[in-house]
């Protein structure tokens, strides 16, 4: 039987638990505000002309009103979220497993081109058929560049960290090549595919609320049931932990790594197809993505959980919606906001300053559990 | 030479070495300008990674250093303009804007050296900080400062003589014709690849340093202070990637535009690793990799001809591509030891945390 207090002091518990996971996040997130008002204020001469100590507050509160005040905002805070929730998943199942996946731009890039081009051909088809496969296409595509850095650390021991680097930038070399020539569109003024017609996402709510909401929506639940309660996730945490571990008790870190990274780059892969069908229905050779860095800043932020990450994609899809608003009503550049991203990260990096600042006493946050990830760099550890 | 053309497979080989041959002394000097901030970068490369920490911020520290090195040299100029003199056309604010770029490069190492051995955080995201921060922070103030001024700017540094002919001494004429047609930073950044591979191999503080990157704890039971060297070492390679920023705003173009390393700081990265983790390696990296991005163009404006023709198709049928894309190839392709493999020192990555303390 339960007593009324019994019961409080579970309440208080999981409050108690909740705060220490969340309140490094939240404090980073908070003195990083204050450091980009700070750097508001110090530009304003700049941005306004005058001295102005009132301008982070017009400042944030555009922001917030081209987020959050009206249901076109919201929406539109949705659709830049979704693709951070998938980028944010590429980088933090990858974190589980002990591997540093960089590479989320570049398998992004691959998987946009996949559905970009898979969509140009079925865009005459019936559109049951033409967004299911496109967006496989786009998965596909982006599994397989992750698939190549995790083979090569798993069989010949390269380090992730600087082989998603360089794939990042052979993909973005590969796709300006492929789509000025072969797989480009004709009869354009300049290079891009074709556009993408029936293989186009429905849009489900309001004027750009497109299916990539609802796969984003899915995969959050889908990875954290990958993860705690699948035996597949328990062996993937064992191997992020400890490699050798692992080994002794029978598992394989080798195959876990590159089916880890294979499933990271699907995830990201399906955010750029998800950005090409669903918003710009067509790709132009200089497309550019900032997924990777945003990746990390929300697996991070997020503590490398998939719920917490599902929360870290939203707080930047609010601040990537709302930024266009800010810089048109005050004259702030919309830098500003990678600015505040960087502070986060540092923050969550320093997580001291936050406890010292803040005077909060808390666990410590994700960058901790990863020191395995870069420990490897020296000794090409895993074999 | 010519009768070698016809052999199969080989004949194509040597075709483009007769090429090469032919098509870089006259450009050597481009080469030589594109490989200068890929060799600074790297040699802050090595400085970090031979002293066990991880350096993925080559390319925020180059692009802060690039901005401030520029925004400085706007300044000085604007204040006070002076005539160009004496060697390299310098004007006060021309090396007040090195200067600049030199303590940028070396305030962004200090946060990268805070974290990453002070704070003991992952070295990764540190740089993955400076990389962000370096981008955003510099876009929001370009976009601030600078671009409502598009004029401003202090002229760049020039070369030691910029004549159309080629020197006529033969054979090596051209080598010092690539020098004379350099600014002051590319010329000096061969001295800087010397000293350093002279001093990590050969000098005190070069052994200590190896031995911090390779096994911190043993260096520390010697009587090596671990930390403090880490932390000079890190300080040093920003001097570096200070000048390679500096370079691209006061010596290779004459304006700042946002996220204008566009990749060189991964470049750098790459050729450390392709260099072994030697200065002279990766400068030779970075030569390789400039003359791939320069012949991806050269291809097209002196396309090679007569005896040359069968190289000229094949040369054209490789889209351009795949020269700029080179560099990350190869870097994989040594990593993954599929010819030959490239390892990092022992300790890179592991913050050092003295035996006391931990106990």
């Amino acid at each position: 039987m339960t007593t009324p207090s019994a019961k409080a002091s579970t309440l208080r518990r999981a409050w108690d638990r909740a705060w220490s996971v969340s309140a490094i996040p939240l404090g980073a997130v908070f003195l990083a505000l204050v450091v980009g008002a700070i750097i508001m204020i110090g530009s304003s001469i700049f941005a306004t002309g005058t001295f102005d100590p009132t301008l982070p507050i017009t400042a944030y509160s555009a922001l917030l009103q081209g987020s959050l005040f009206s249901e076109r905002a919201l929406v539109s805070t949705a659709v830049h979220a979704a693709p951070l929730v998938l980028g944010g998943l590429a980088v933090g199942i990858g974190f589980k497993a002990g591997l540093f996946n960089i590479g989320a731009s570049g398998q992004f890039l691959c998987g946009a081109l996949a559905g970009a081009y898979i969509g140009a051909t079925l865009a005459n088809a019936p559109g049951i058929e033409a967004v299911p496969v496109s967006l496989l296409a786009g998965g596909l595509a982006g599994a397989v560049w992750g698939f190549i850095p995790g083979a090569l650390k798993a069989w010949r021991g390269a380090h992730e960290v600087v082989t998603t680097i360089m794939l990042n930038y052979i993909a973005a070399t590969l796709i300006a090549y492929l789509i000025v020539g072969p797989l480009g569109a004709k009869g354009f003024s300049f290079a891009r595919t074709g556009d993408t017609g029936n293989a186009s996402l429905p849009i489900l709510i309001g004027d750009e609320g497109h299916l990539g909401l609802l796969i984003a929506l899915v995969a959050v639940p889908l990875a954290w049931w990958l993860l705690w309660r699948s035996t597949l996730g328990f062996e993937i945490r064992t191997v992020g932990a400890n490699p050798s571990a692992a080994r002794y008790a029978g598992m394989r870190p080798g195959l876990l790594i590159v089916f880890t990274m294979s499933v990271c780059g699907m995830l990201a892969g399906l955010a750029g197809a998800g950005e090409i069908l669903g918003i710009s229905h067509f790709m132009n050779a200089s497309y550019g993505t900032s997924i990777g860095f945003d990746g990390i800043t929300v697996a991070l932020l997020g503590r490398a959980h998939p719920f917490g990450i599902l929360a870290a994609a939203l707080l930047f899809g609010i601040m990537r919606a709302g930024e266009g608003l800010m810089q048109i009503s005050t004259g702030i550049p919309v830098e500003i906001i990678d600015v505040v991203q960087a502070v986060i990260l540092l923050f969550l990096a320093a997580d001291v300053l936050v406890r010292r600042l803040l005077r909060v006493r808390a666990a410590r946050v994700a960058v901790d559990e990863l020191q395995t990830v870069t420990r490897s760099y020296g000794e090409q550890a895993v074999r | 030479m010519e009768v070698l053309y016809g052999i199969p497979v080989l004949g194509v080989f040597i075709q483009l070495i007769a090429y090469l041959v032919q098509v870089i002394p006259p450009f050597g000097f481009i080469i030589l300008g594109s490989a200068t901030p890929l060799a600074l970068g790297a040699l802050c490369g090595i400085m970090n990674e031979r002293s066990g920490i991880v350096n993925i911020g080559i390319e925020g520290t180059m692009l802060t250093a690039a901005f401030f090195a520029f925004l400085v040299a706007a300044a000085v100029n604007a204040a006070f303009p002076a005539d160009p003199i004496g060697l390299f056309s310098a004007t006060p604010a021309l090396v007040v804007g090195v200067l600049a770029g030199i303590v940028t490069g070396v305030l962004v190492s200090a946060l990268h050296a805070w974290l990453s051995i002070t704070v003991r955080a992952d070295q990764i995201i540190s740089g993955t900080i400076i990389n962000i921060a370096g981008l955003g922070f510099t876009s929001y103030l370009n976009r601030l400062i600078i671009g409502p001024n598009p004029r401003a700017g202090a002229g760049i540094f020039s070369p030691i003589e910029a004549l159309s002919g080629q020197t006529s001494i033969p054979v090596v004429g051209w080598i010092i014709d690539m020098f004379l047609k350099s600014g002051p930073i590319a010329t000096t950044m061969i001295l800087f690849v010397i000293g350093l591979q002279i001093m990590i191999f050969r000098s005190r503080w070069g052994l200590r340093t190896r031995a911090v990157g390779e096994h911190p704890r043993a260096a520390d039971t010697v009587g090596i202070d671990v930390i403090a060297l880490r932390y000079r070492n890190v300080l040093v390679g920003g001097i570096f990637a200070g000048l390679a920023g500096a370079y691209l705003t006061l010596e290779a173009n004459s304006s700042f535009q946002n996220g204008m390393t566009a990749g060189r700081g991964f470049i750098a990265l790459a050729c450390v690793i392709f260099g072994r983790w030697t200065p002279i390696g990766a400068f030779g990296a970075a030569l390789l990799f400039a003359t791939s991005d320069v012949l991806g163009s050269v291809v097209q404006l002196r396309p090679p001809t007569g005896d040359l023709a069968q190289l000229g198709s094949i040369l054209h049928a490789i889209p351009a591509e795949v020269f700029s894309a080179l560099p990350y190839i190869v870097t994989i392709i040594v990593v993954a030891g599929v010819v030959g493999r490239s390892v990092a020192p022992a300790a890179v990555g592991q913050p050092y945390e003295k035996e006391s303390k931990a106990t």
